[in-house]
């Protein structure tokens, strides 16, 4: 995808460019964002570094584990089929409270083991089950309360106003999120993605796989 | 409504930065030994976004002076326009959704081109800001399970990215324009 997207854009300009005859002004913009650029991470470096270093301060003070404990209750809300003592339960937790404190890179692993955690709820194998949709539609949709990297890039280019944005991305953050997960709560029911119904589509189509590793108590039989 | 965003934005730092290092403090962390390590992870990300930064400002900075930008902005600010984004902007909302070094350096060239308090600069801040990469956290989550039937979940992810994206330009024009 990517791969289209920079070719297109680097053809269609040298293209466009001949055309106007403004390729003289195409390749200075080469030599000259190419500068621009490098100036841009050197003058974000400093608000990533100091960031960064706050977030492990926050992760080290265990502010992740006791936000996860606040979310819980909703947590439920969002993921009525993984049972309340469940090891997902708290890996989710986890997870959602470093994507909340930001703590970007250090989320990851969270992440990839909350989703292994709902795997073992997952009664094939490659079907994505109500909650892994819901994790992974709050994740897509981000719901961190500190856009660093945003504030990097605006102060790399001005100081003044850099953290301006931060009430508004809050808001607009809620707002995709919120979209997100209604988006998912309602087509979890409908009858081209409901969950028995995609299983049933498969098991006819002959391309569905058990999970060996399901620990609940109504596994499919084949 | 903008008076309470206006605080938030103000405040939301400093009370962070008061807040996090008092109480780590009187947990027993040692602060300012593991701020120093964490800090070096920032390096190292600010290091991998160059390329990215590199290689795509060059990019649309080409497309840019060539003029074609302007025609891609003539023919959609009709539309955008209808909920008050201005054209320039959905090049990159597009992109979020793919490469999240590839947004952040279309945005970069938005904030140097128009400035970081334009209209354009703000909408573009605020929605760069207010999602993630949908194709990329699908492909990292459920690859790593062997997940390949992800159902409702692309749809769920570029519907909330569209949000985003309108709710940025709704609300960075009610907040300043």
């Amino acid at each position: 995808m990517m791969n289209f997207i920079w070719v297109g854009l680097v053809a269609i300009a040298v293209i466009a460019g001949t055309v106007t005859g403004n390729i003289a002004a195409v390749q200075e913009a080469l030599f000259s964002f190419a500068g621009t650029a490098v100036e841009i991470v050197i003058g974000l470096v400093g608000v990533m570094v100091f960031f960064t270093g706050l977030m492990s301060v926050m992760e080290k003070a265990g502010l992740c584990e006791k936000l996860g404990k606040a979310i819980s209750p909703v947590m439920r809300l969002l993921f009525p089929d993984v049972p309340k003592d469940h090891p997902a339960m708290s890996s989710m937790a986890l997870y959602f409270a470093a994507n909340i404190l930001g703590i970007g890179n250090a989320a990851t692993p969270f992440g990839l083991k909350a989703m292994a955690d709902l795997q073992t709820l997952n009664k094939t194998k490659h079907i994505a089950t109500d909650a892994q949709c819901m994790i992974l539609a709050i994740s897509t949709t981000s719901i961190t309360l500190i856009p660093v990297t945003v504030l990097a890039l605006r102060s790399a280019v001005q100081v003044e106003g850099a953290a301006e944005v931060v009430g508004p991305v809050i808001l607009a953050t809620t707002i995709s999120t919120v979209v997100g997960v209604g988006v998912t709560l309602l087509l979890n029911k409908s009858k081209k993605y409901k969950l028995e119904n995609v299983i049933e589509r498969e098991r006819a189509a002959g391309t569905l796989t058990i999970n060996e590793d399901y620990i609940g108590n109504d596994p499919i039989k084949l | 409504m903008t008076e309470v965003l206006n605080i938030i934005s103000k405040y939301a730092i400093p009370l962070i930065l008061l807040v996090i290092p008092v109480y780590a403090l009187a947990k027993g962390v040692k602060v300012y030994s593991v701020f120093t390590e964490g800090a070096k992870e920032g390096l190292k990300v600010s290091a991998m976004i160059v390329p990215y930064l590199v290689c795509m400002l060059c990019a649309i900075g080409m497309f840019r002076a060539s003029g074609a930008m302007d025609w891609l902005t003539n023919i959609i600010n009709p539309i955008t326009s209808l909920i008050g984004l201005p054209g320039e902007i959905l090049p990159m909302g597009i992109m979020r959704s793919f490469s999240g070094g590839g947004a952040e350096g279309m945005m970069s060239d938005l904030l140097t081109m128009y400035g970081t308090q334009s209209q354009i600069g703000r909408i573009a801040s605020v929605a760069l800001g207010s999602t993630e990469t949908t194709f990329y956290v699908i492909a990292v989550y459920f690859g790593a399970v062997g997940i390949t039937n992800v159902r409702h979940s692309v749809i769920a992810g570029l519907l909330g990215d569209l949000a985003s994206l309108i709710a940025s330009a709704v609300i960075v024009n009610a907040m300043w324009f």
